[in-house]
């Protein structure tokens, strides 16, 4: 490592209408190093990278590369200057094959040449330890795969500079390690890392210096070394207290829901549940692990009756109701099964509509009128902002102005107002920082403790292990196994997400 | 019915279809960007019109089709700033650009209702054997007799092929329809590509219309283009964006769109104001059965029809 | 550099005042057009109003004319509401004519306040069955609901030409081809001089405002026009609901044929409906399909086209300039909505704020 800086950001700024999402940013990069950017949700990280890669403007400031100043006005200028993004969520084409992902681009031979752009890959493969068919179909590819085709992309167009935005988060512990190794490979070759993350032991086991951002401001930069993973984690929180998730620990009551040999087969996603069997008990918070694409959203949809089953069984207080419509299901008075979805404006939210329409949507239907009681909408909605906290310019305000984490309260506290007995939550805190995902966790125990059997479907394993009863790993629609949280490490876990050896596409 | 009368109305048939291998070019091009143009009709009428009075105006037969061409990506183009630049929805402006077009060429042709096309350009393309190919019995009397304009026809199927699949450029625009974020992240400018490709499409459309008015019927009449400019965007979903696909289903509504005609001849017990009626019922027909077919998996681009903001979190 | 940002609150003056500068601009620009052509814009705009509005007559005429706009865009609204691209009202309204004259030309015997309803109702079943077609089709196989109500107008059209031409042609008309008239029995009351259908306009109005924004199905109905999915998850039958409301769409476009055969033609023609289907969708949606605001558009549409018919007689304009200017305002309404939606930044380092205005 040497001292000369690749990338010097100055007086970044960048506002997102009355959100500051970067105030005043300054990033020093060295060369050949990795570099960890560490922050919560919101902390203006992904924004700062997204300004480093051409696709925001920021507001203010100055970026330099190699000591140079550059504007970027696009992704080009910032593929032109070596710097090459890796994002969170894929940029590939799925109808393509990888070569086309990775030949494709504004400069270059007016025809494709298909044998030299293999053959450069090739090299670069040698170079980096990178391995991958250029021949397959995105749609074929695995999470591993896809990820190692983004790394291709931008390391085809020269890039000296890598920018990884949270790499691990869809990987297992194995799959990590892997990432690892490669990407201290391409630092000895002289490459610059640049890794975007939240999780602190990934911080103390790739980096060489650490920013701490927070609320879009940088904190510090420190020498990986010459610090603990207990005085940066006090740094990124802002307070010297790190919360913790407690396990609500009362002993579970009778099975509230059977599910039994459960199989489908789903034609748009080309995912299948072949043959899930479990229990879930009334007083307990079951966890739902696996890689993403496992089948945890057919089973999601399988429970709630959004989609069909092709044969099983699912007895809710003895009562089967395979089969029935979403309607029907919701409409079983013994039985209230809610879904807080993953995609909270996607699926659950109408952006577009009222708080008070959208608190409504599970109880419009109260009473025998054909007309709305918007008398009783407006004062659940008025009694659930203010027991939820939440943020909010009026409830006759479109939804779409709430922040993520006001979005989540109302999603959630609309779906316990009903008091159900079965509360399906998917990755209930996604994108949410601290304070709110403790929030939610305290809600969801307050429902375990009324009685409700809680199935959580998630992907953060640590909070998982912290707050879950048993947690049920799936792989391939299929469980790998129930284990007990108090016993069983991280990397057991991460083995049952992939361990049985047959032939399983995901991603 | 022999083989002769057969011939003839596959030879006729190509003809028909010609107009709707144009347009269905062009709304198969501007979808692979992922703009859903509705405004087919109104871009074919809006190329009929002018490529009509710019032959009447100049008399010359490559002015007319370069004023038809224009006049589609004038359409084409108003599309684009309004749904690109402006950010409107696509499919209330497609519809929009229908009813401009359609209106455009009311306005201008209500007074040359029934004038004919000028005699030099009707001569310019008549039908023209070509050597060696059209000496192949029946294929070379039913595709190489034909105007000129049908064998650019053949030409600009190729070269669209050619475009989509073996071009950087056409790779690059296909990204864009499919993902407009990573085609941005790649650098691929996403409103160039969608304005190139709506440009791209408006002209093969006006050409489309122009075909219409001053080869196929050839004089200005009212409501000429009869939806088949709706016929081609459906077209587009049955050749599965695929542009020979798309020549084959444009042959086969050629013919439909003769049929009721051609067999007025035979005396058949169906009135032949039913049989007008075959390709638009038909339409409807193939739709429905791809719709049938293909419930899992859709060769759209994954990105019709949505646009494309940057900045937008 | 200008960078472009979403506008959060847009008061409602302004959001007023950007569609009406919209609405000149399209005025503007058509007035050019004319001037091109050689006349004077203000002259035609002038008489434009002054056919539309200048005597009780040609008010009359006019209102007659809103009713057809109205009644067809607050039924096509419905589905649009949806998000289900209704462009079939054309031919909801000649099947629902089809239907009615039908029933009026073999009833003809019935009193008049049982043949007329009759009528009524069997034109709201024409023009809902044949709008349940395509609701059918995209429940069931997820068929492009705007293509395949193209289409069928296509085929509604055919249909009405063969009846008019061959099936139900009267052959007591030496030779024209026109179908019978139908007989005082089946023909509309008159009130105010206008027909009686009149009175269906402010009931629909009122009727279709109230059901959406304070009934259940109506809330329903919105719901799954913003987010489809969202509805399935609260557990809304979609599908059922998606045909009911279709047919009501479809119901109430073939009413209107049922009236404007009854009330206005006396007789069913190829011409029942004249591209109101098609008028419709843009008043529509430039009413932002708020039920009270389609009745004024409509009537602004309405005094367009009977100003476009007077202007065809005194200065030659052919009718279609309507249409024109008709598309012309629908792009630049739509095009407006941008500077309701987000504001313009020119210049990252003194940020100048432009507001709204083009």
């Amino acid at each position: 490592m040497n001292n000369e800086f690749v990338i010097r950001m100055e007086g970044i700024t960048k506002e997102f209408g009355s959100l500051k999402a970067n105030n005043n940013v300054n990033l020093n990069i060295r060369k050949g190093e990795v570099h960890a950017i560490l922050g919560e949700n919101g902390a203006g990280k992904s924004t700062l990278m997204n300004i480093l890669s051409g696709i925001y403007t920021p507001d203010h400031g100055s970026i330099k590369v190699n000591e140079e100043e550059v504007a970027f006005h696009s992704p080009q200028d910032s593929i032109g200057a070596g710097i090459g993004m890796i994002y969170q969520h894929f940029k590939l084409i799925s109808a393509m094959k990888a070569w086309q992902n990775i030949i494709a681009g504004p400069s270059g031979s007016l025809m494709l040449d298909k044998k030299s752009c293999k053959r450069k890959i090739n090299e670069i493969c040698e170079e980096t330890g990178l391995s991958l068919n250029l021949d397959a179909y995105v749609s074929d590819m695995g999470v591993g795969q896809k990820q190692t085709l983004e790394m291709l992309k931008v390391l085809y167009r020269g890039a000296e500079i890598l920018i990884l935005d949270e790499p691990t988060t869809v990987l297992t512990p194995q799959e990590t390690d892997r990432l690892f190794s490669i990407i201290r490979k391409m630092r000895d070759s002289g490459k610059t890392a640049i890794i975007i993350t939240h999780k602190l032991y990934e911080v103390m086991e790739i980096s060489d210096r650490v920013t701490i951002m927070r609320k879009g401001e940088v904190i510090t930069t420190l020498n990986t070394k010459e610090t603990t993973q207990k005085e940066i984690a006090e740094i990124m929180v802002g307070k010297s207290m790190i919360m913790e998730f407690p396990r609500l620990k009362i002993p579970r009551g009778d099975v509230v829901m059977k599910v039994k040999d459960l199989r489908l087969e789903d034609l748009v996603s080309m995912r299948k549940l072949n043959g899930v069997s479990f229990e879930l008990h009334h007083g307990e918070i079951l966890g739902v692990a696996g890689v993403s694409g496992s089948g945890q959203k057919q089973l999601c949809q399988a429970l709630t009756g959004l989609q069909k089953i092709d044969s099983g069984s699912v007895s809710v207080d003895g009562d089967e109701i395979a089969g029935l419509t979403a309607y029907d299901i919701f409409n079983k008075g013994v039985a209230q099964l809610n879904f807080v979805p993953e995609d909270r404006l996607g699926m659950g939210l109408i952006a577009s509509m009222s708080l008070v329409d959208n608190v409504m949507l599970r109880d419009y239907q109260n009473g025998d009128s054909i007309f709305i009681d918007s008398k009783r909408a407006y004062k659940r909605t008025e009694e659930l902002v203010e027991a939820l906290d939440v943020m909010h310019p009026g409830i006759d305000k479109p939804i779409s102005v709430l922040s993520g984490g006001n979005l989540q309260k109302i999603l959630i506290g609309r779906e316990i107002m009903s008091e159900p007995n079965i509360l399906i939550a998917s990755y209930p805190v996604r994108g949410l920082d601290l304070g709110v995902t403790h929030k939610v966790v305290e809600l969801l125990n307050e429902q375990k403790q009324r009685g409700a059997g809680v199935l959580l479907i998630a992907e953060d394993l640590d909070l998982m292990l912290e707050v879950c009863d048993r947690i049920m790993v799936m792989y391939c629609g299929k469980i790998s196994g129930i284990v007990d949280p108090e016993t069983i490490t991280k990397n057991d876990l991460g083995v049952l997400m992939t361990s049985i050896d047959e032939e399983c596409p995901n991603g | 019915m022999d083989l002769n009368w057969f011939v003839c109305f596959l030879g006729a048939a190509v003809v028909a279809g010609t107009p709707l291998v144009l347009a269905t070019l062009g709304e198969l091009i501007t979808e692979k960007s992922g703009s859903l143009n509705l405004g087919v009709e109104g871009m074919m009428y809006m190329g009929a019109i002018i490529g009509f009075t710019t032959g009447l105006q100049t008399g010359s037969p490559f002015f007319a089709f370069i004023g038809a061409a224009l006049a589609g990506i004038l359409g084409a183009m108003i599309f684009g700033f309004v749904t690109i630049t402006l950010r409107a929805n696509q499919i209330v402006t497609g519809l929009t650009l229908t009813m401009f077009g359609t209106g455009f060429a009311g306005f201008i042709g209500t007074p040359i209702i029934g004038e004919r096309a000028p005699q030099k350009i009707i001569d310019t393309f008549v039908k023209v054997k070509l050597p060696l190919l059209g000496d192949i019995p029946v294929i070379g009397e039913i595709f190489f007799n034909q105007d000129y304009l049908v064998y650019l026809t053949y030409i600009l199927i190729i070269l669209v092929g050619f475009y989509l699949y073996k071009s950087r450029y056409g790779l690059n625009g296909t990204i864009v329809g499919e993902n407009p974020k990573a085609a941005d992240s790649l650098g691929i400018s996403v409103i160039g590509y969608r304005y190139l490709h709506l440009a791209m499409g408006g002209a093969l459309c006006g050409l489309a219309g122009g075909y219409l008015s001053l080869i196929y019927v050839p004089s200005w009449q009212d409501s000429m283009i009869a939806g088949r400019g709706w016929i081609a965007v459906a077209l587009v979903i049955f050749s599965k964006w695929n542009p020979y696909r798309a020549y084959i289903g444009a042959l086969f509504f050629g013919g439909l769109n003769i049929v009721g005609f051609r067999l007025q001849q035979f005396d058949l017990p169906v009135s032949t104001y039913l049989l007008d009626a075959l390709p638009y019922l038909m339409t409807v027909i193939v739709l429905v059965f791809d719709s049938m077919r293909s419930k899992s998996r859709s060769h759209a681009p994954a990105g019709l029809g949505t646009p494309y903001f940057r900045e937008e979190r | 550099m200008a960078r472009i940002v979403p506008l959060e609150n847009c008061s409602m003056a302004k959001k007023v005042r950007i569609r009406v500068f919209a609405i000149l601009m399209a005025f503007t620009l058509s007035g050019f057009l004319l001037l091109f052509l050689g006349h004077n814009p203000f002259e035609v705009y002038a008489s434009m109003l002054d056919g539309g509005l200048g005597s009780s007559y040609r008010v009359k005429e006019t209102l007659i004319r809103t009713i057809p706009f109205a009644l067809t865009a607050l039924g096509i609204g419905l589905s649009f509401r949806m998000k289900f691209w209704n462009i079939g009202g054309e031919g909801q309204i000649m099947m629902g004519a089809c239907s009615a004259t039908f029933i009026g030309l073999n009833f003809q015997q019935l009193p008049s306040f049982i043949l007329l309803p009759l009528m009524a109702i069997a034109g709201m079943i024409g023009g809902g069955l044949w709008a349940l077609i395509p609701a059918f089709l995209k429940v069931r196989y997820r068929t492009n609901e705007t293509i395949l109500t193209l289409m069928l107008n296509y085929v509604a059209l055919k249909w009405i030409t063969y009846l008019q031409y061959v099936l139900w042609r009267d052959h007591e008309a030496f030779g024209y081809p026109k179908i019978p008239n139908l007989v005082k029995n089946a023909q509309l009351p008159k009130i105010f001089g206008l027909h009686i259908g009149v009175l269906l306009v402010p009931i629909l109005v009122i009727g279709i405002y109230l059901f959406i924004t304070y009934t259940k199905k109506g809330y329903e109905i919105r719901v799954i026009g913003e987010n489809e999915a969202t509805a399935r998850y609260a557990g809304m039958p979609t599908s059922k609901i998606i045909l009911g409301t279709l047919f009501v769409s479809g119901g109430i476009c073939g009413v209107v044929g049922m009236i404007q055969v009854a009330g206005v033609n006396m007789t069913l023609s190829i011409d029942v409906s004249n591209g109101v289907g098609y008028t419709a969708i843009i008043i529509a949606w430039l009413a932002q399909l708020n039920a009270i605001a389609i009745l004024v558009v409509s009537f602004l549409f309405a005094v367009m086209v009977e100003g476009g018919s007077y202007i065809q007689t005194v200065f030659q304009i052919p009718q279609a300039a309507a249409s024109l200017l008709q598309g012309l305002i629908l792009f630049f309404v739509l095009g407006s909505e941008f500077f309701i939606k987000y504001r313009v930044i020119r210049d990252r380092k003194t940020r100048i704020v432009t507001e709204g205005e083009v």
